[in-house]
């Protein structure tokens, strides 16, 4: 008998439940209406069943409980009755199919006038390919990427040349104007969602697949990968902003192509010698770094980090007002006027030779590395060297009190929680694996084997 | 189709134990043995298959490059369909009581078979000193795969061979070595089978 | 010839005497059964403490800092994989295959015993050097149950190395386990029924698990032939799944391969796997139903009918899990077309359990409650599936939680459910003891509504977009921080449910203790395995002489008889009648 009261509570509860619940979908900001409205049909069909059978089989066992005078009927079959049930199970499936697949034959027929946007996943990261002047995209391949080529463009595709290279977490797309997002993977599956487009679709190495929709509200959404990626799969994010043609081609505009990018000169490391007397004064001649001035060694570290963690302090990503020791560089890198600059002097820090740090913290190596290799030695690799593509930093070597202090900012939030710190949610997402100081120790500690 | 018809009875009608044989009284009964083989065929049957629709999708995708064809291959094939049909003339000579020829088929056909694998041994040698290697290509790696599945098949057939050898020297029954020949001759023949489909497959794409 | 069966034949392994050759070594299927039951039972429960990790981990990021992303990637591939694979197939085909199909149709053994208890170390072994992965450098694979590649082999996902290798190993050693097992079943429903045992005389059990057999025989290779192509592309540098990849800064020497294919050969044998899960759990409840409800199961041959047909589609469904996947859109309307086709047997094979309690005389027993309760979760489980088969409502929940909610309440609780209900129901037989009904009680409620406060909420997650397979979800635009509190609340419910399971674990080993004997019918069933002349039968089940059946396996309350069943063995002049009413007619002219 309770079994039949729990379930009539069990379906009141989940009605309840349903209209109470705050849980729901994410406000739409696309064409994809569709797609809501068959969720809808397809609630208020199963919402019925649900009921319907429910409440019976409840009944059911409240009438006919055990009674030993009493005996149930003899029953085998009753034709009428499941030829009746067959049918209309029929046709409730059919009702709910079909609006479905119009609105699917909607999704694989994309429109003419769409404009295409290519999307490229990689571990962990995003990033976007427009067509240039000409509407083209150039060919591309995973085998042709390099450090200097990291969306592996087919050189000498003219179609090619004029493409906007956009290698940021943030994508831009145009309001009421339907796009055909071309999803291409570098290395394993990715997916491609905006919880407020409705629609996704998987991202495959070794082709290219696509999915369109039109945003018709302005906004800035998150990109999340929905296909398990690897370690790093709840980390990969980027953000589409929605916005008027205007502010859209002002941001196209903004973007480099493929041939300004190729254009571009290389730091020249005898202007950065003359500009890194400056930073000389702290991090030392050979760039060897200060504890005493809580200034970390630079040797070792590549070009594309020292020029990022220079535009950070530039921009107050980082050393902002609670970054009591990281506030000091943040005049000092006021003082390089331009990204030439920048280049110039982290082409002279390349030049400088590697020197390792002494070693000054102390910790339990094997915990240290029981840390380090599952999570950290990913993107960091296992020899504490750095992995470019990842865009992780090379570790071994570095100032061991450094490193402590910026796990620590990563743990507390001091660091990577700026909304334009590309990669600094990935830490801070990594960094919640060492419990405290202790865990910090550990790690740095096994790190300062690497060497 | 009597299983067909089975499914459709209204089995609340009928209260008598009538339908199947009593117990020890299995004469009409196709021997579990023989069925239980035919379930396995059907199993290795539908692996073979699901590695051949592997096959056509890769083969579709532009890195495939077909191996040249061995001729040794050819003569691999003779002798599988010589074991294949030894094992089934061994199978009716002992059904006509001719234990002195069944003896003879039994071993001819597993030297046919032995002589198959070493075959196919050879010609993956061959291959591999033409510089087709494994990974050299999906169409390499394929061929060694189907061929090597089908040969771990053909010695497990063997294997069953050998306990049907065993069973004549200890002087089973003639029933009994009677069905061991007939599955092995069955077996034989669907190894056939697959080997002649990887054959023209490999052959003709 | 005269045939004798291999049951029947003397041996000295068939007939044992030592203590190693009777619990060890045997050949028994009783025996055979109850190992396998175990091992599942035991491999279960590690993956119960694995999901409470990953639990407690989601309602509490940050708290728990012994589980590291890695961890929790491992843990969700091992209880996926585990519970899937070496819990629920093996304990339903395995376990209750093994126990129930001699039984049930009569026979002293399968057909080929000597294969069936190979088929039971096979799996044993898989188990082993599934759990060995726990131990080697790197851990076990974290690529998610479905081991898709690049990802599953590559650095980048932990346990790319030994662990998925392990992984491969284990599964290919289970569907040879699988196939030897598979191949008794099938041979022994066909071929060893006893005198009168017609196929339609057989009860929904011994249908469910023979049909879902066959599909695990036809399905199981595709398992098979991917972990052999994946091996291959791990270790000797093939490409069959692996194009050109740039993997972590280094470019890999691979080309050409297509990752969609191995999802495609995977989901080939996964979709079946839903099936070969499913059908078993289908046909034990409606004997269980039956026999509480005193009433025949309604419709019996709509319901073989149905596990024919959905067998049968189980086929053709399998790219309804590749919707998103990348592969051509335009398949899309096929396999939802094909998959929602399947709803209608599904939706059948429910009416006719709840049709089965109209007018029943219902017992509300362990086994009974735990079969409702599947009715009621299978209902809301294959209604999301519903949601999730229409392509274009898949769009949106594909990869979500509600993905995550559905599967589990369909997959998960709902079969699981029915081994309970399985489990209590036959527990006095296996054991001949009765388990303690007040701790059966518990557990059941316990269980029923712990599961229904766990996933009736992850499904409106789902809706809102919460992704699956995150380790934590740190901030974004659209998640608000009660669905962090919700997950909370999720957690608590989960461990509560897990710490309950111990209930049932104590119950099963005090009872077989401390239990009541118990009669050899308890629930005064029609079915030949309570018919048996000892309880718990012993080895060759039959005594001197094989059941001779003369009906089918649901004759409750018949008009007329004395009882309210009448056992599947009885001859007809020997079924007792009520005063009054004459003999014990045959039917064969009404209805």
């Amino acid at each position: 008998m309770l079994i039949a009261i729990a379930i009539v509570l069990l379906v009141i509860g989940s009605v309840l439940f349903h209209f109470m619940s705050p849980w729901w979908f994410t406000p739409i900001a696309s064409n994809w209406g569709g797609i809501d409205n068959t969720i809808e049909i397809t609630f208020w069909v199963a919402g019925f069943v649900f009921i319907a059978i429910n409440l019976f089989m409840a009944y059911c066992i409240y009438k006919f409980g055990y009674n030993k005078n009493r005996r149930a009927i003899y029953e085998p079959e009753n034709k009428k009755l499941e030829i009746w049930l067959t049918g209309i199970t029929a046709v409730g499936v059919a009702a709910l199919l079909t609006p479905g697949l119009f609105v699917w034959a909607d999704f694989v027929n994309v429109p003419e006038d769409a404009h295409e946007v290519e999307v490229v996943g990689q571990q962990w990261q995003w990033s976007f390919r427009y067509p240039g002047a000409d509407g083209l995209l150039g060919a591309a391949d995973a085998s042709n990427i390099t450090p200097d080529n990291p969306f592996g463009m087919v050189p000498d595709d003219p179609n090619g040349q004029d493409d906007l290279l956009v290698s940021s977490k943030e994508m831009h797309l145009p309001l009421d104007r339907p796009v055909k997002l071309l999803l291409r993977s570098k290395d394993v599956l990715h997916n491609y969602t905006v919880a407020q487009f409705r629609v996704k679709m998987d991202m495959v190495p070794g082709s290219v697949s696509y999915m369109w929709l039109t945003p018709t509200r302005e906004g800035t959404y998150d990109i999340l990968c929905e296909e398990l990626c690897g370690i790093g799969h709840f980390v990969m994010r980027g953000k589409v902003v929605v916005e008027d043609e205007e502010s859209y081609s002002n941001w196209l505009d903004s973007q480099m192509t493929y041939a300004q990018l190729n254009a571009q000169a290389a730091g020249n490391p005898q202007i950065g010698q003359a500009l890194y007397a400056v930073c000389s004064a702290c991090h030392g001649a050979n760039g060897e770094g200060n504890d005493a001035l809580n200034a970390p060694n630079l040797t070792g570290l590549e070009p594309w980090y020292i020029k990022r963690q220079i535009n950070y302090y530039k921009t107050g990503v980082r050393g902002g007002a609670d970054d009591v020791v990281g506030m000091a560089m943040a005049p000092m890198a006021a003082i390089l006027a331009d990204d030439a600059a920048i280049n110039n002097v982290a082409a002279y820090i390349d030049t400088l030779p590697d020197v390792s740090s002494p070693t000054t913290v102390a910790g339990d190596v094997e915990v240290g590395r029981a840390l380090y290799e599952p999570v950290c030695g990913i993107c960091h690799s296992e020899e504490g060297a750095g992995i470019w593509a990842v865009n992780a930093p090379a570790l071994a070597g570095m100032s061991d009190s450094y490193l402590v202090r910026q796990l620590q900012n990563f743990k507390s939030g001091v660091r990577g929680a700026h909304q334009d710190d590309e990669y600094g949610f990935q830490m801070t997402s990594m960094v919640s694996a060492l419990r405290d100081d202790e865990a910090i120790n550990d790690v740095v500690s096994y790190i300062n084997t690497l060497r | 189709m009597s299983l067909f018809r089975a499914i459709l009875e209204k089995p609340w009608k009928q209260q008598t134990a009538s339908g199947l044989p009593a117990e020890g009284d299995y004469g009409s009964v196709t021997p579990p043995q023989k069925v239980g083989l035919l379930f396995f065929i059907a199993v290795v049957a539908v692996m073979f298959a699901l590695f051949i629709t592997a096959y056509f999708v890769r083969m579709e995708l532009d890195d495939w490059r077909p191996m040249p064809e061995s001729q040794l291959l050819w003569l691999n094939t003779v002798l599988l369909f010589l074991s294949s049909f030894t094992l089934q003339w061994t199978h009716n000579v002992l059904k006509k009581g001719q234990d002195k020829q069944f003896k003879i088929g039994l071993i001819l056909g597993a030297l046919f078979t032995v002589a198959f694998v070493y075959g196919q041994i050879t010609v993956w040698g061959q291959m591999q000193e033409a510089g087709y290697y494994l990974y050299n290509n999906p169409a390499n790696a394929f061929f060694y795969v189907l061929t090597g599945i089908h040969a771990i098949h053909v010695l497990g057939g063997l294997f069953v061979w050998t306990k049907t050898i065993v069973k004549y020297w200890s002087g089973a029954e003639h029933e009994e070595l009677e069905l061991s020949t007939e599955l092995c001759a069955l077996y034989w023949h669907f190894l056939l089978l697959v080997w002649l489909v990887l054959f023209a497959l490999v052959s003709y794409t | 010839m005269t045939y004798i069966p291999i049951a029947d034949q003397p041996n000295e392994l068939h007939d044992p005497h030592t203590f190693i050759s009777k619990y060890v070594w045997s050949q028994d299927h009783k025996v055979i059964a109850i190992q396998y039951g175990s091992t599942a039972i035991f491999v279960g429960l590690i993956a119960l403490v694995l999901s409470a990790l990953m639990r407690l981990q989601l309602g509490y990021p940050d708290t728990f800092s012994f589980i590291d992303p890695a961890d929790y990637y491992q843990f969700v591939t091992m209880h996926g994989m585990i519970m899937v694979i070496y819990l629920l197939t093996a304990l339903f085909l395995g376990g209750f295959g093994n126990y129930l199909i001699p039984l049930q149709i009569g026979a002293r053994d399968m057909v080929f015993p000597y294969l069936n208890m190979l088929s039971y170390w096979f799996y044993l072994l898989s188990v082993i050097i599934l759990l060995a992965s726990f131990f080697v450098p790197g851990g076990p694979t974290g690529a998610g149950w479905t081991l898709y590649p690049p990802q599953a082999i590559l650095r980048g996902t932990p346990g790319a190395d030994m662990g998925i290798m392990l992984m491969l190993a284990s599964l290919a050693v289970f569907v040879v386990a699988f196939t030897m097992g598979g191949l008794n079943y099938v041979t022994t429903v066909l071929q060893a029924r006893t005198n009168g045992m017609t196929l339609m005389r057989m009860p929904l059990s011994v249908w469910g698990i023979f049909v879902a057999t066959i599909l695990g025989l036809f399905a199981f290779p595709a398992l098979f032939v991917s972990a052999i192509m994946m091996t291959f592309d791990k270790l000797l540098g093939t490409s069959f799944f692996m194009p050109a990849i740039q993997s972590l800064g280094e470019t890999l020497n691979t080309a050409g391969g297509s990752p969609v294919l191995f999802q495609h050969l995977f989901w080939f044998f996964g979709h079946p796997e839903v099936y070969i899960v499913a059908l078993p759990a289908f046909g034990l409840v409606s004997d269980v139903l039956s026999c509480h409800a005193r009433k025949n199961i309604f419709g019996y041959r709509l319901m073989v009918w149905a596990i024919i047909i959905i067998g049968a589609l189980s086929f053709i469904v399998w790219a309804h899990h590749m919707y998103v996947s990348g592969m051509n859109p335009y398949f899309g309307f096929f396999f939802a077309f094909t998959t929602l086709i399947i709803a209608v047997p599904t939706a059948i094979k429910v009416y006719n359990w709840v049709l089965t309690l109209w007018e029943g005389n219902i017992r509300l027993t362990v086994p009974m409650l735990f079969a409702i309760g599947f009715i009621f979760t299978f209902i809301h489980g294959g209604l999301t599936g519903i949601f999730l088969g229409n392509v274009t409502v898949d769009l949106p929940l594909s990869d979500t939680y509600f993905v995550v909610a559905h599967f589990h309440m369909v997959m998960g609780v709902s079969p699981v459910l029915v081994l309970y209900a399985a489990l209590y129901h036959w527990y006095p037989k296996i054991t001949g003891k009765m388990f303690n009904v007040t701790l059966g009680k518990i557990h059941f409620w316990a269980t029923f509504l712990g599961t229904y406060a766990i996933y009736l909420p992850m499904h409106y997650l789902g809706f809102l977009g919460v992704p699956r397979r995150y380790y934590a979800m740190g901030n974004t635009d659209f998640i608000p921080d009660s669905a962090q509190a919700l997950n909370a609340n999720i957690t608590q419910a989960a461990i509560f449910v897990g710490i309950m399971q111990l209930v049932f674990i104590f119950n099963v080993i005090w009872s077989l203790k401390y239990g009541k004997k118990s009669d050899p019918n308890p629930w005064d069933a029609t079915s030949l395995e309570w018919q048996t002349p000892d309880n718990p039968p012993v080895h060759g089940n039959w005594g001197e002489k094989l059941p001779v059946v003369y009906r089918w396996a649901y004759e409750y309350s018949v008009p007329g008889a004395k009882d309210d069943f009448v056992p599947q063995s009885i001859a007809p002049e020997d079924v007792e009648m009520l005063e009054g009413e004459g003999k014990y007619v045959d039917r064969s002219e009404e209805h």
